[in-house]
């Protein structure tokens, strides 16, 4: 075990993909000499050379578009997009290339593309750097999506999904970069929690708060306040947003019968309404309350000086705690839910 | 050309289809290129007798996919017809271990690429997505997404670079495509990393309803040049001339000269589609024109006057005409459509609960209908 930052442990996961296949290539924009804008790459086109650490003209289609070809050729391609808000100009090629090839081709062409988009805000950052895309892509079937919140999962999730033969679009929460944890780089893969399975992040019998990325820090804070409030709160790590464990899911709203989500994302037809909807089906009969979605508004990511109050945090995931606990909170009295 | 004064284009539109290297011209007479006379030194009779067997074979191929459409066979064809000098011309030039990225229109690129008589219906009856598979004739599945596959295709040349080998890469896309973002982008990149790809765009004059002139009022290929990419504009019509220009793009490209543009200047004598009434849009007149430059007879005229053409030749192409026309007819009527739980198969390389959950479930319900059926026939009996 040894202490690293995300950001490193993100690194590491690349170098050692790299060095253990030979058909691995990371692609995007600075990411070379720079080691990208967030010096996720740092070093490895030193280390593996300009054609497999491969600097692009800046056009996320052809990034992403190229990856295809270099698959079809037999390539891993790990693509950076620079910023989610980047990303849109490449959505055609994700969605209707990558997703689509493999079933178009009944499984004659794979698409084992990795495309690691650094995500989400709560980093002060201008317009376009902060956005939580997820849903597009949860919405596309032929992907996989994940969403990583810890440097542990960091470094095996980026393992798994470059040797996964399915796309697979990975999220890391920029604000959780610079956060320290135990990693276990000598962990073997084969043996590490596959990448689609939830974690109980923590366990508690009153309430199941699920959440994903950057927000499960934020989960594990409510939960420990609500703690002294006498509130047991069951914190769910998701790590993997499509598809979904279902079965960790349900084992615990079924022993809660109380159910909040939480996520950076705009509220509109976003995961948690996927994940309500889903819940609500598989544990109709033993829900308590009626779920709780804690989210970003229905705007676009606004000014970062006001993004401490868009984006979910410990007072309004406790005010839905309250909510599902029929106990007093900011809905009483407002307006008849 | 120095770059310090004023750049103005140097063509322009109007400058029309006369404007195009050539070795045939419309009455089939050979006439001299210096460009392109080298590359096809070794042309002899019986090469071009295969050119036009290629290219009457996939005229038939295109003939049966309108007639299976109008017939109900078929959902939907995108008619080929006046473009099969490009197509079997481009595609001649290939080695078996090149890559080529199709448009949902080059059927005659797929056809010389190997395509199988069911490979050419199946997709368009509806019947699958796609047929062949991509590996076994080195062609990409064919792209309905307008230019996206130019992209691939320069992602397959960078792979051949890193695999240090001298295959080539193939992009085929439509004067429409040239508009599009990805196709720009794809010659961006391949000239950026000097990648062995040949971009063939295909300018048959009309992007449904809308003319070339909507996409460009400067001939498709001197775009080229602005992208480091040198070009050539052909006469898409001319099957000769097409060889030639891809013989040149491609040993350009083998030799790692990086990528090579070629715009073939042709016509789509058929609507975009069968569900098309291109007689909203277009003169009849335009279309007469381009029926006096057509390829097979430019070809077959030429033959004539070289000896080469007689009966029992043209006998023997139209009887494997027929019968390639009958396999794929055969092809289209025998087709059964797959059981529908099939249709779950494929989204995923790798196993997926998501789906494994929606597969027990739909096959559930499918089975319910059988069993409600068998339990009818009981009280029936």
């Amino acid at each position: 075990m040894t202490q690293l930052t995300m950001a490193k442990s993100i690194n590491e996961g690349l170098r050692r993909a790299m060095a253990d296949d030979p058909k691995v290539l990371v692609i995007g924009e600075d990411i070379g000499k720079l080691g990208g804008v967030f010096r996720i790459t740092d070093g490895l086109q030193a280390e593996f050379g300009a054609d497999r650490v491969i600097d692009t003209p800046l056009a996320e289609a052809g990034i992403v578009g190229t990856a295809v070809g270099l698959a079809f050729r037999g390539y891993r391609p790990v693509v950076e997009i620079q910023f989610d808000g980047f990303v849109y100009p490449a959505f055609d090629q994700i969605v209707c290339q990558v997703a689509k090839l493999h079933y178009r081709t009944r499984g004659n062409v794979t698409m084992p593309i990795t495309i690691r988009i650094p995500w989400a805000g709560g980093v002060g950052a201008a317009e376009h750097h902060s956005e939580s895309p997820e849903a597009y892509f949860v919405h596309t079937s032929g992907l996989r999506v994940v969403a990583v919140s810890n440097p542990q999962d960091a470094y095996v999730m980026l393992r798994q999904a470059i040797a996964s033969n399915d796309p697979v679009v990975y999220f890391e929460p920029k604000r959780l970069y610079h956060t320290k944890g135990e990693v276990d780089l000598g962990v073997d893969l084969a043996d590490a929690p596959p990448m689609g399975l939830a974690r109980v992040a923590r366990e508690g019998t009153d309430v199941t708060l699920l959440t994903y990325g950057s927000q499960v820090g934020i989960a594990l804070d409510a939960a420990t306040a609500a703690e002294d409030d006498g509130v047991s709160i069951e914190v769910i790590d998701l790590r993997s947003i499509s598809p979904v464990d279902y079965r960790t899911v349900t084992a615990s709203v079924r022993k809660t019968g109380r159910v909040v989500v939480t996520h950076e994302a705009a509220r509109e037809a976003g995961v948690g309404a996927e994940l309500i909807a889903s819940v609500t089906e598989r544990c109709f009969h033993y829900l308590e309350a009626p779920p709780q979605r804690v989210t970003g508004h229905d705007i676009p990511y606004p000014p970062a000086k006001l993004e401490k109050h868009h984006l979910p945090d410990l007072d309004r995931i406790l005010d839905a705690v309250d909510r599902v606990l029929d106990r007093p909170n900011s809905l009483t009295g407002v307006f008849e839910q | 050309m120095t770059m310090t004064h004023t750049l103005t284009p140097t063509a322009d539109l109007a400058s029309g289809i006369e404007d195009v290297a050539r070795l045939l011209t419309p009455d089939g007479e050979r006439i001299a290129d210096p460009d392109l006379d080298r590359w096809v030194e070794d042309v002899d009779a019986s090469v071009l007798r295969g050119l036009y067997r290629d290219m009457v074979l996939v005229r038939r191929i295109d003939t049966e996919g309108v007639a299976l459409q109008r017939q109900g066979q078929l959902a939907l064809w995108p008619p080929c017809q006046g473009q099969e000098a490009t197509q079997v011309g481009t595609a001649r030039a290939l080695r078996a271990d090149d890559f080529a990225f199709p448009s949902y229109r080059e059927t005659g690129v797929v056809h010389v690429r190997g395509a199988k008589p069911a490979d050419f219906v199946l997709a368009w009856r509806g019947e699958e997505h796609s047929t062949y598979n991509p590996y076994e004739i080195n062609t990409a599945t064919q792209q309905i997404i307008i230019g996206a596959q130019s992209l691939h295709a320069v992602g397959y040349a960078m792979g051949i670079q890193r695999d240090g080998t001298d295959q080539v890469s193939v992009a085929y896309f439509g004067d429409g495509a040239s508009s599009q973002g990805d196709v720009n982008e794809a010659m961006v990149f391949a000239s950026s990393y000097r990648s062995p790809v040949v971009f063939v765009c295909v300018n048959n004059h009309w992007a449904i309803s809308e003319p070339v002139t909507v996409q460009a009022k400067y001939p498709i290929a001197g775009r080229a040049p602005g992208f480091g990419i040198p070009s050539m504009r052909v006469d898409g019509n001319d099957v000769l001339a097409c060889l030639a220009a891809m013989r040149w793009a491609l040993d350009h490209a083998r030799r790692g000269n990086g990528p090579a543009f070629i715009e073939a200047v042709t016509y789509r004598m058929g609507p975009h589609t069968t569900s098309d009434d291109p007689t909203r849009y277009r003169d009849k007149e335009e279309v007469e024109t381009w029926r006096r430059r057509d390829p097979i007879s430019r070809l077959e005229a030429l033959l004539r006057a070289q000896g080469e053409f007689d009966d029992a030749f043209a006998a023997s192409v139209e009887a494997d005409a027929d019968a390639l026309a009958r396999e794929v007819r055969e092809a289209a009527m025998s087709a059964t459509t797959r059981e529908p739980l099939t249709m779950l198969d494929h989204v995923y390389a790798e196993p997926h609960s998501g789906i494994d959950e929606q597969r027990a479930w739909f096959g559930a319900y499918l089975d319910g209908f059988a069993s409600a059926q068998a339990g009818a026939e009981e009280v029936a009996r």
